[in-house]
Formats: C-alpha cells, structure tokens, sequence
C-alpha cells in the first residue's frame, strides 16, 4: 500500500474550516473529542503581518487593488474564486452554474458580507404557505435556541422589530446609517419599502476579553486583524486551540472520500497533501463534512464501495441534486442631491447601515418567494477603477464631458461620494433538475473527479428579478437620484446574476424524514451512515430570503450535540 | 526582513518551486529590481511570484513610455497644491497595469501607434517631439467624446484610456488621495453624519431609532443581555 496512514485514531475528522467546520471544530473539540480538521487550502490569520491586507493603501498594490490576481481585487480575504487552476468543473450544455470556493483556513467566511439573519417560522415550512418545494423536517422552533446561542458566541448587531418572519436575536447595537442611507430611506419610504438596520456579525460591543471592538475601516472583506468581526478562524477555530482542544490542523489537505467497513460505516479519508502530491489516509470514529455545499456532495459521490454503489449516502440518488443559490440583481444610480460633498470620514462598518427585510403580499404578485434588499455607497478608498469616466454624469447637470486638465480634479471631487446601488437577494425554488454531479471524463490537478453542473432559474426567479429592477427604480426615484443603464429586459432574464455567482449555493444533501427521498435527517445524519455528518450549507431543503451563514452556524452546532449525546448514549 | 532579504527571497522562492522564472528575470541591475520590489501587502507565494514576474517583464518600449508620461502630465498636470500625474508615479503604474491587464495591451499600443500616426500627418514629427501648444491641439480634437470627427474616433477611444488610467493610477496614490481629501482607512469611531451635514441635506436621525444605535460612550462595555434580548449593558 502506498498510501500513507497515521497510526491515530481521531475521534471525529472534519473536512472544511469555514462556518460549519469551525463550528463543528469548537463544539467537538470543547467536548473532549480529538479531532482532525482538514482543510484543502492554506493556513490563514488576517492578523499575520505576511497575510494582513487591513489598513493597506491602495499604493501599496502595484495594480491598485485591480481584481488580476484576486476575483474581488487584491486586498480582498478570499483565496480562490470562481475559477481555480487546476481544479476546474463543467456545466451540462445549455446550462450554467458558477462556483465559488475559497480555499484557505476559514474558507469563505473570511471575505464575506457579515450578513448575519436568522430563517423565519415560514422560511421553514415554505411548501405549507404555497405549495412550492418542500418543509424542513425541523421548525423555527428546533433551531431558536441554537441561533440564541450563536447570537451570543459570535456578536451580531441589529435592532429588536417583532417583525413576523425576520426573528429577533440578542443584538449589539446597530451603527447610525451613513449620509446616502438617509437618502434611502427616505427614497424607500416613499416607495413603501420598509427599511430596519441591518444584521451583521460584526463587534460594536465587546462580547468577551478576546476579541477586539469594530473600528469603522469598512474592511470586512479584508479580514480583521482585531477579530471584531465573524469569521471562522479568529472567532471559532483559534480560540478552541487555544482553551486546549485536541485539535489537529491539516491545511493544504484536498478529501477525495470517506472511507468505509463492510457494515457501511465510515473509518476515515483518504487527502492528497498539496505540497508533496501524496495520497495520505486519516481514521476516525465518527467523519462530518463541511466542505461546502457541492464539495461534500462530490466527496461523497466519490465514495463508492461495495455497500455504497452510487455513492456514500446516496441510496436515495438524491446527492447533488436541488442545489440553489440565491437570486440577485442590482442596479445603480447618481444622486444629484450628494454631489460636492463635504468630505468627512464616513467607513462605517464593512457593509450596510441598514436593509430591508422582505415585504410584499405574494397573494398580489406573480412569484411565489422573497428577497431583500442591500444598498452600497458613499465617499469609500479609492481602488483601481476609481475615476474611470469622471465627469459622465456632467450630461445630467449640462457639462462638458472628458477633456483634460486640472478641471478634472474639480470634477472628480464633485461626483465624489454621489453613487449609489441596490441590489435584491431572493429566494429560489429549490428543484430536482438543478443539480451537480461528477462528470465521467474529468479529473481535477488531484486525480479528483470533477463537478458537473446542470441549472437554470425558472419563470418564479424571472418574475421576482424583473420585480427587484422596478423596486429599485421605485427607490431611486424617491430620492430623485438618476438611475444609471437600462432595465433589462426578458432576453436577459430581467437582469438575474448567473447562478452561483450569489455564493449561497445550498441543498445538494437535503434533510428529510424519507430516507428515499432526502441525504441526511433532521440532525444532519446520513441515513445510509450513521456516522457521516453533515454541517455545511448542503442540508438545506430551501435557502429563503436571507443568507445562509447564521443557519450554517446554528444547525452546526446542533448537530454537534447530537453527536456528543450519541456518542454518550453509545449509539455511534 | 528588509528590503535586500525580501528580494533575495522572492526570487530564491521562485526558483525554489522550480519555475523556468529565470529565462523570464533579466539581468537587470540590481537597482532595477529594487525600483519593482513590491511592498508586503498580504501576498501569498503564487501572488508574489507572480507579481515578480510582471514587475521584471517588459512591454511597453521607453518611446511609447515617454508618451505616457507626456499624455499623463496632459491630463493631470500639477496645480498649486498637488503634484502632476508623473509626480504621483502614474507612469509607473500605467506602465505596470498593461502587462497585468492585457486587454490594455492592444488599444494602449495601437492608441500610441495611431497618436504618433495623427501627429506625423499633421505635424511631420512624433507627439512627444511637438511643441506643447501642438500636443494640446491633438489632445483638443480626441479629449471630448461629444465632439470627435467621426474619423477620429478612435482617437478618443485611446484618449479616453488614457483619461481614465491616468485618473485612477493618480486618484490610488498617495498624493492623488491627499488631493481628494478621503479621510478614512484608520481606526477610529462612527457616530453618525456629522450635525452640519445633515442640516444641509435637510436630514435627521429618526427619534424612534435612536435608542437602536450604538452608544459609543459605552462601546467597551462588555454586552450583556435579558432573556428577551434586551441589551443592559
């Protein structure tokens, strides 16, 4: 045999670090176990002076920032994207699916927005409402207490507003909305769009000694070097390292499968060290996936064996299959009303002041499911791109448009600050016939096969976009802002973002009580394994109007005392 | 590690994972590689190697440079207060951006192609060899997209490249930020849209929301909650 095996036996090995591996690593680990977490990129800390991009100018990138080297430009947290040499995947004809990985420690929680809102009772039982797709076989109920306790792990700021579908948690208190988010709510009142402010993961009150508080660099994307923000790392995994957890790190450590006896339990994985291109086998007693949503899924489609002929936890067929990203549209406007602005330092929070929950009458449109709204804007760092076009806007206002000169600093001043834009994230229906599978000709750089992606959005994600564009002209038109391009049109699915590229991608693992027709229970227990978790997003039987982070977390961590319940009870 | 040791160990780590990077570094003197050694901003190897490799390549020729450089100080001259574009390095960085982006390649080649091509005709020498009052007549003809002859349209697409690269290069600077007066990307304390600001906008903090915000007199205060989730502290 030339793989090579550790003689130890972990007592749980867990594959991915980001929300539900870290969770997952914290909970195991402060529970006595022994666990392995693996993970297929490099190891991470945003404050490692080598890895730091918080508080670097835009000189100091010779490209400014530009997105050549990084997708979401050089400062930006994520190593990865949506392309990744070496590790590709293909798309059925016709269809697209974009897919996003993050490979390092703490994966995709690193880079993103800090939106941190809880699923409401109906987001769980959605089919109940109107038909479409199907209930969880858990409630808001099963989950409240453990969305509590994340609140108060983690930190997240918000506002208590007794709405029906958006539950309140334990905030921190939210920070003042900046100049052109009063220049929103005034422009969403009018169109009758509620605005409440908004829930992110992120410090304006300590909630220990550990963590640093928020210090308003708008940076969250970079990583923060404080911790006043979530990200799975600095908030989950080092801090169980340091409380003394048996905790042993794999970084660069790509899962190919899980390994299993005759009985069809799991014993362990077989990863391929990046560094040395070897194939190494890893033990344990019990294996949980969080690799992502569709890596769990291809992991455990390339777990075959002979009582796992399609695949581990597959017998139903159901692996791959009702993967879902959100919907998302955007629009953008100048807003003449911001022009020559008083400069001040206005950063904030590395995202929104505010947003508004979902709050239309599906009774009275013709899509059956949600979105809510986000805004950017402001008198932000200026990046690569910055100045392009600078006096456009002078054909609104009756002025001469490009030339030269020192005019130009004149004119970039005054339309500095004077942008803004709404983007929609919604809910689509999760079905069948959007799915990942492996591709039967394809290996990645590791010998791994590869996913292959069959999607497309459907009249429910159309009509909800087209909703999401006359929302935002409704908006913008209340603050008497220019909206900037056209509305598009059906040719272009009214403006819908590709899927995949809303980075929410659920439901490849769906929980449910029919063996046949779901991956794993309502625990996130495998039906054809009993010691295979899963605690990424692929659970998910449907994504709702929100994101999906703070679900991750919560059921994560309930899955997790499930396992030390079972394990005490000697069922695993 | 200094600057020395850094550069010693970008270009030993490109060697180290067995690249064919030395046909790509030239043998440059040694003070040209200090001019491109890239600041430490969060790179991970593969990043560093690969900005060693744009940093040492070649693209555009010194005349099409000093075009640059020409154009940039055109569009952005210095005025009382701030520097020029060339002044803010915008040279350096256009000339850094082609080889990084190369869909600049072509049009910013070509533009410079059909700049010298214009002036030729028009003047019997190159751009850079006319007279500033010349220059600015070239400039006057391709600066205003409203107002281009057909014919010399293209013209304006490079002039506009041009425009655009100068003006982010410029306004990415240290000095070019200075002139914009961004104050932020330091620790510090939102408290809100400061009081005259909101006066002249005709806005205000909604009553019912005060209490919602952060109390930044209490922002050390560890949080603590009831069981409703009302904040106590």
């Amino acid at each position: 045999m030339q793989i090579k095996e550790s003689p130890e036996i972990f007592d749980a090995i867990i594959v991915g670090s980001g929300a539900g591996g870290g969770m997952a690593t914290k909970i195991l680990s402060e529970a006595g176990l022994n666990v392995a977490v693996v993970e297929a990129g490099p190891f991470f800390d945003p404050g490692n002076p080598e890895q730091q991009t918080q508080l670097k100018w835009p000189w100091e990138s010779p490209r400014r920032g530009a997105n050549s080297s990084r997708v979401f430009g050089d400062f930006d947290a994520a190593y990865g994207g949506w392309e990744i040499k070496g590790e590709p995947y293909t798309r059925k004809v016709g269809t697209r699916f974009d897919w996003f990985r993050s490979r390092m420690l703490g994966g995709r929680t690193n880079h993103w927005g800090r939106i941190s809102l809880r699923f409401g009772p109906k987001d769980f039982k959605h089919k109940s409402v109107d038909g479409l797709g199907d209930d969880w076989p858990i409630s808001y109920d099963d989950v409240k207490p453990y969305y509590d306790k994340v609140d108060k792990l983690i930190g997240v700021f918000g506002s208590k507003e007794g709405l029906p579908n958006e539950p309140d948690g334990f905030f921190l208190p939210a920070p003042k909305p900046r100049l052109h988010e009063l220049y929103y709510i005034k422009g969403a009142k009018k169109a009758n769009v509620p605005v409440i402010p908004s829930r992110l993961s992120i410090l304006t009150k300590p909630i220990n000694k550990d963590r640093g508080v928020c210090f308003y660099c708008n940076q969250c994307s970079r990583g923060c070097s404080v911790s006043a923000d979530f990200s799975s790392g600095t908030c989950l995994i080092f801090p169980a390292q340091k409380a003394g957890g048996q905790i042993t790190l794999f970084t660069e450590s790509m899962v190919r499968e899980v390994l299993t006896d005759d009985s069809g339990k799991a014993t362990g994985v077989i990863y391929i060290n990046k560094k040395d291109r070897k194939e190494y086998k890893l033990s344990s007693k019990i294996v949980v996936l969080a690799a992502s949503a569709c890596s769990s899924a291809r992991i455990l489609l390339n777990s075959k064996s002979k009582i796992h002929k399609d695949g581990l936890g597959n017998s139903s067929g159901v692996v791959g299959k009702y993967l879902h990203d959100s919907t998302g549209a955007w629009r953008m406007a100048f807003v003449p009303e911001l022009m020559d602005r008083k400069i001040y330092n206005e950063d904030g929070v590395g995202g929104l002041h505010v947003y508004s929950p979902w709050w239309g009458d599906h009774s009275k449109l013709n899509f059956p499911r949600g979105y809510h709204l986000e805004l950017w804007g402001g008198m932000g760092m200026p990046s690569y791109g910055f100045g392009f076009n600078a006096n456009d806007m002078n054909k609104f206002i009756g002025g001469e448009i490009g030339g030269y000169g020192n005019k130009l600093r004149e004119d970039v001043k005054k339309y500095y600050g004077a942008f803004m834009g709404i983007a929609g994230r919604g809910e689509c229906i999760a079905r069948e016939d959007n799915y990942c599978e492996i591709d039967p000709d394809v290996v990645d750089e590791w010998g791994i096969p590869v996913l292959r992606f069959n999607y497309t959005w459907s009249e429910h994600e159309r009509q909800q976009s087209k909703h999401m564009h006359e929302t935002f002209e409704n908006i913008f038109d209340g603050m008497n802002a220019k909206i900037l391009h056209d509305k598009p049109g059906e040719d272009k699915e009214y403006g819908l973002a590709v899927p995949g590229r809303i980075i929410h991608e659920v439901g490849t693992t769906r929980m449910g009580n029919d063996p046949k027709k779901s991956v794993c229970n309502k625990f996130q227990q495998l039906h054809d394994a009993e010691n295979v978790f899963i605690v990424d997003g692929g659970p998910f039987v449907s994504q709702a109007d929100k994101n999906p982070t703070w679900t991750i977390l919560a059921l994560s961590w309930r899955t997790c005392d499930y396992i030390i319940e079972q394990l005490k009870k000697q069922n695993i | 590690m200094n600057r020395r040791d850094t550069i010693k160990s970008l270009l030993l780590g490109s060697a180290a994972v067995g690249l064919t990077l030395n046909s790509c570094v030239p043998a440059a003197p040694n003070s040209e590689i200090e001019k491109s050694d890239p600041p430490l901003y969060g790179r991970t190897e593969e990043e560093k190697i690969r900005d060693q490799k744009i940093l040492t390549s070649e693209f555009l020729n010194k005349h099409e440079l000093s075009t640059i450089a020409v154009l940039c100080d055109i569009i952005l001259p210095a005025n009382d207060n701030h520097g020029s574009a060339t002044d803010a390095g915008v040279h350096d960085f256009i000339e850094f951006i082609v080889k990084d982006l190369p869909s600049h390649q072509t049009p910013i080649r070509g533009g410079l192609m059909w700049l010298d091509n214009f002036s030729n005709k028009n003047y019997s020498k190159e751009f850079v060899s006319c007279t500033n009052e010349e220059q600015l007549e070239i400039c006057d003809q391709i600066a205003y997209p409203n107002k281009t002859k057909a014919e010399l349209k293209q013209g304006e697409m490079f002039f506009t490249r041009m425009r655009n690269l100068t003006l982010t290069g410029y306004y990415t600077s240290k000095i070019g930020i200075e002139d914009l007066g961004y104050k932020g990307n330091t620790p510090n304390v939102w408290d809100g849209v400061p009081d005259d600001v909101l006066k002249k906008h005709g806005l205000s903090y909604d009553e019912a929301w005060l209490a919602k915000y952060v109390d930044q007199s209490k922002r050390d205060v560890i949080a603590s909650w009831d069981d409703e989730g009302n904040l106590l502290s």
